[in-house]
């Protein structure tokens, strides 16, 4: 249903209505938005001095760049494990052995029911009390784990619901000219299911990007842990907090259009025997939704 | 296995829990407000509102909810002297912690919330709009009385799944010093990283029991109260 039938189109005494909500709601923004400027100015955020640093090449050559490069090292490595992990688990999910499927399904249900928060201190403690990896490496090693662990089951159930959301006939038509269950999975379902699913792990990128942000509280060095340490440096905490949490917007709302960029895309192609998967992140969260896509309980589609 | 009497005892491990539901519930409530709103703006005939309702849930998605809650202590509190709880009492740190965690989280959440109703608005039949229009009721009533009502019935499903992310969420909060339960086991690890596993595994089940049911409870009232259509 679109927003359009839930109201007439307008007549001439509605229009002005229209417009009075309109203008009372603009000005109301605007009040608010004064408000706060006003507010910022009397604490005297608004100076020159607070800002100006972000015009030196220093700011950006010190801080926010490392800390962009420190966010999006995370984010790369945790999305090709999480891949790699989720692919495995999705597929030992859908075993026909059920002393694969059950300890996967357990793996999987556990990883997306506990914080990825509470993974990163634990790994982090536990790297750091077995000395597991360099010291400046021990942030950056957990922040990773945390991610894999539980992104990776989030894959693993769009692995599963993409492999379900293909007709039946594929894996018939591999059983007919005799493969295998595992040649099959792997030469027919498991391409076609990824294929599927490159709209929802696009999506999923973004949920990654904003996960690597819980790296500033085991003090892996990202974009939040530089933001604070630009606030130390030249006592502009507050722009500093701004700029970077508009690089944050600008970078997942990038994403997020190019996730729905690939899904138009393969909508148009349509090259998997089933449709595209949605490209909402199925888990929702900063920290990683636990549920998520419907998906997993989605029935094989029909035909 | 004494870690696991330390856990009650020394640690008060049910109080961070406690303290986990109390984030959880109240966040909720404001989420599911805010987000309402939000979502009705969103379906407005008005363009103003859709663009203002569009977004906030743009933006606020796509901003780390660390920062959010990072944003609410040392932006709002420390620089701009936004207190929420009453300067002179003196509990003032803690309850101020507590109120601009449940802020953030509430905020951050309600653009989830946004989007779920928004796509339960999308389960309901053109029919019920057009019969509601039919009968002359105007927008707001539309939507009070066919739409919304319909629309929430819609939305459990995913409306459930905010409601488990924020939960678990919720743990972000220790990042400006509530002591809810990732906060008591980053401590407990620190006292006792001989049971590292044990004190992880104690918390995680923790987590388990207060997800599962949500997802339980949800999955059958979306069952029961699905609208027949």
């Amino acid at each position: 249903m679109s927003g359009s039938v839930l109201f007439d189109a307008p007549g001439p005494r509605t229009k002005r209505l229209y417009a009075a909500v309109g203008v009372a709601s603009v000005i109301l923004v605007l009040l608010a938005l004064w408000f706060v400027i006003d507010k910022l100015n009397e604490k005297g955020q608004l100076t020159a001095a607070k800002w100006k640093p972000f015009l030196t090449g220093e700011i950006w050559t010190e801080y926010l760049i490392p800390g962009l490069i420190g966010t999006l090292i995370a984010a790369a490595i945790s999305v090709v494990f999480a891949m790699v992990l989720g692919i495995l688990l999705g597929v030992g999910r859908l075993s026909t052995k059920a002393w694969i499927r059950w300890p996967c399904g357990i793996v999987v249900e556990f990883f997306r029911a506990v914080p990825v928060l509470l993974m990163m201190l634990f790994t982090f403690a536990l790297y750091a009390n077995y000395n597991l990896f360099p010291p400046d490496r021990l942030a950056l090693a957990a922040v990773v784990t945390g991610l894999t662990l539980y992104n990776g089951s989030v894959v693993a159930e769009l692995v599963r619901s993409g492999v379900y959301s293909l007709p039946k006939g594929q894996s018939e038509a591999g059983m007919a000219i005799g493969l295998t269950t595992g040649k099959s999975m792997r030469m027919i379902l498991l391409p076609q299911a990824i294929t599927a699913m490159m709209p929802a792990i696009v999506g999923q990128l973004v949920v990654i990007l904003k996960d690597t942000a819980l790296g500033y509280i085991i003090t892996y060095e990202e974009l939040l842990r530089k933001a604070e340490q630009i606030g130390n440096f030249t006592s502009n905490l507050l722009p500093a907090l701004i700029v970077v949490g508009v690089i944050f917007v600008i970078m997942n709302y990038g994403v997020t259009v190019l996730a729905h960029r690939v899904e138009r895309l393969m909508r148009r192609r349509g090259r998997s025997a089933g449709g595209p998967l949605t490209a909402e992140p199925l888990d929702q969260s900063a920290v990683g939704a636990s549920e998520v896509l419907t998906a997993g309980d989605r029935p094989p589609a029909a035909n | 296995m004494d870690v696991i009497s330390e856990f009650f005892s020394e640690y008060d491990g049910l109080q961070a829990f406690r303290t986990t539901i109390y984030l959880t519930l109240l966040s909720a409530v404001f989420a599911l407000l805010i987000g309402t709103v939000v979502a009705v703006m969103r379906v407005s005939p008005v363009r103003v509102l859709q663009i203002l309702g569009a977004a906030y849930v743009n933006i606020v998605r796509s901003t780390p909810l660390t920062l959010v809650i990072v944003f609410c202590n040392l932006g709002l509190f420390l620089q701009l002297g936004l207190s929420l709880a009453n300067k002179d009492s003196n509990t003032f740190i803690v309850d101020n912690n507590f109120r601009l965690a449940v802020l953030g989280l509430s905020v951050y959440h309600a653009s989830f919330v946004a989007e779920a109703i928004r796509s339960g608005v999308n389960t309901v039949p053109l029919g019920q709009a057009e019969a509601a229009r039919a009968i002359g009721l105007p927008f707001l009533k539309t939507l009070r009385y066919v739409v919304l009502p319909q629309a929430f019935r819609g939305a459990i499903t995913p409306l459930g799944n905010v409601l488990i992310a924020l939960t678990k969420n919720s743990t972000v909060a220790s990042v400006i010093g509530v002591t809810e339960a990732s906060a008591v086991m980053k401590v407990m690890m620190e006292d006792r990283p001989d049971v590292l596993f044990i004190v992880f595994g104690i918390f995680a089940i923790g987590f388990v029991i207060l997800t599962l049911p949500i997802g339980i409870l949800f999955t059958s009232m979306s069952k029961r109260l699905a609208v027949k259509r």
